[in-house]
């Protein structure tokens, strides 16, 4: 008998609890708010059915109700991507060591 | 280019996801991590622009609509102050919310585009898979934007209840689930709407009865949330770099939601439930004659603090409020001329998000060395001559050591009447949010600093001059 390809989608989804859970207790509790905003990066990776759903359209209506809730959710996660790398950025670069002058 | 070969980009973007969240474990690694986040997303976008193949005209919109949200976000990200952060981060799980609902939306709209079947006749495993993305996405988006009005202080911080709200709460959940079998039985898209608008409502009514200072909670559980939405539409997608995502994130806000909870000795549904507070406020706060306290000024504050040789600074939400955290800082370096010993402590509650306190010293360029966490340094109150606390007030009191019948009995809390002296820096004695009485106020070793905090360290760094 096959196996459905489900449960290897779900093999993964689990293996990847998994891996977030350890990853995650290893983090140092000054990073959580750059951990929340990369999180909320990389979550955005939802991207990429957005892009699908956008370009579901053939070339005679580019535009049609699935589309443009494609268009819209590729402008949501842009602003989630973008943001949310940059900020997570930003407030990495604050975290210095004791600087040597002192 | 073909499935197989975008399947194991996918992958390889699922793991640089991971080792973005790996790199957090330090700051020192935390940037390189961030990196490897902005490298996967990358891979991501491209493998699915080039798996699509066609460039169709539709092609060029999706990057304007592209171009136009990251505009958007990157303003946001180079505008926002760190004090915002916490509604920052709010106002995003929101979007990842909404973003899931409309790709379900889409997905539920044209299967064929997403290979799930036929208009009318999807796969029943994508149905159930789609409907709660959405669903989870619909709560997600409407409690964020609770979260994020009460945050921002335009909706009152206290709690809202009502008689019979969880059962409410009940009957929406279940009929979620009732939706989504008829959805699989029927097909039809009136279900899909009703499961939308209600999972909305759900996600309402589940944020509003939870108080300000359990926002902390409140952001990492939407945090996971997000993180469930986007692994449901990674399994409609058949996506694994949407799936491992998920699931990091979804384990991630989890963890972090418990960290929260412990820190506050409260199990997960306590807080969830909501209303903390607004219950025992009355009976413990009032009614009580005033007991003597000691208040002083600035001048009293720098005596004591320049004749001590160590200080342990307890920052909190009056921090934050306040912007007093560059005051802070230079407070610091003028005691450190004098030879002084300064470290800070943080709570894992202090503020409105975890992580808030470290974000908004790092902010102000206080060493993150010099940041110790509750664990780290409550044995060291003993042995110092000064607790500074600014802002902060019930992860202070000592009552939830002593008196079982405290509402917060159990938490764990920052020793800071073991040291010489305290200081309080706050503006008036009012209870905090737990709505009981600190009796750290009333001690012979403690002043009460009356003021906004970034007056009263301003007026302190003027002092020790």
């Amino acid at each position: 008998m096959e196996i459905d390809p489900f449960i290897f989608r779900l093999s993964i989804f689990i293996l990847s609890i998994f891996i977030g859970y350890y990853v995650v207790w290893s983090v140092t509790p000054s990073l959580h708010t750059p951990l929340m905003s990369v999180t909320n990066a990389i979550s955005s990776v939802i991207i990429v059915g957005a892009i699908i759903a956008g370009l579901s359209g053939n070339s005679q209506s580019i535009f049609n109700t699935s589309s443009i809730f494609g268009f819209l959710a590729i402008s949501l996660a842009a602003i989630n991507i973008f943001g949310g790398f940059l900020v997570t950025q930003r407030m990495l670069q604050m975290y210095k060591k004791k600087k040597k002058d002192k | 280019m073909s499935a197989n070969l975008s399947a194991i980009f996918y992958l390889i973007s699922g793991i640089l996801f991971i080792l973005a969240l790996r790199g957090l474990s330090s700051p020192e690694t935390s940037r390189q991590g961030n990196f490897f986040g902005i490298l996967g997303m990358v891979i991501a976008i491209t493998v699915t622009f080039l798996s699509i193949g066609s460039y169709s005209s539709g092609f060029i919109y999706v990057l304007i609509f592209l171009l136009i949200g990251g505009l958007i976000g990157a303003f946001i990200a180079y505008k926002i102050p760190m004090t915002a952060m916490p509604e920052l981060v709010a106002g995003f799980h929101s979007l990842v919310g909404l973003a899931a609902v409309f790709v379900a939306i889409s997905a539920f709209l044209n299967p064929e585009a997403f290979n799930l079947g036929s208009s009318g006749d999807v796969k029943i495993a994508s149905l159930i898979e789609m409907s709660i993305g959405a669903a989870i996405g619909a709560i997600t988006f409407s409690g964020s934007i609770i979260a994020f009005l009460k945050l921002r202080g335009i909706m009152s911080g206290s709690p809202i209840t009502f008689k019979g709200q969880h059962y409410i709460n009940l009957l929406l959940g279940i009929t979620i689930i009732v939706l989504i079998f008829y959805l699989c039985n029927t097909q039809s898209e009136s279900f899909f709407w009703r499961l939308i608008g209600i999972s909305f409502l759900l996600g309402l009514l589940l944020i509003i009865p939870i108080g300000g200072a359990d926002m902390p909670v409140v952001i990492s559980m939407l945090n996971s949330y997000s993180g469930w939405a986007a692994a449901g539409i990674g399994f409609t997608l058949e996506n694994s770099a949407l799936i491992i995502t998920g699931a990091l994130v979804g384990s991630s806000g989890a963890i972090l939601s418990y960290i929260m909870c412990k820190g506050m000795n409260r199990s997960f549904f306590n807080v969830i439930l909501g209303g903390f507070g607004a219950i025992d406020q009355t009976s413990s706060s009032k009614g009580k004659e005033q007991k003597p306290f000691k208040s002083g000024n600035a001048e009293d504050a720098a005596f004591l603090m320049k004749n001590a040789s160590s200080v342990i600074i307890v920052p909190g939400y009056g921090m934050a409020v306040a912007q007093a955290q560059h005051a802070l800082r230079e407070m610091v370096d003028t005691l450190k001329k004098n030879d002084i010993k300064v470290s800070y402590a943080i709570h894992p509650v202090a503020g409105r998000m975890p992580g808030h306190m470290n974000v908004l010293l790092a902010e102000a360029n206080v060493p993150y060395d010099e940041v110790f966490e509750l664990d780290e340094i409550n044995n060291d109150f003993a042995n110092t001559d000064v607790a500074f606390v600014i802002g902060a007030n019930d992860v202070t009191n000592p009552i939830a050591k002593t008196d079982p019948k405290s509402p917060i009995y159990g938490m764990p809390v920052l020793d800071v009447e073991k040291c010489k002296s305290v200081l309080f820096v706050k503006r008036s004695l009012s209870p905090g949010y737990a709505g009981i009485d600190n009796e750290l106020f009333y001690r012979d070793n403690t002043l009460m600093l009356f003021a906004d905090a970034k007056k009263m360290t301003e007026e302190i760094v003027k002092n020790l001059d």
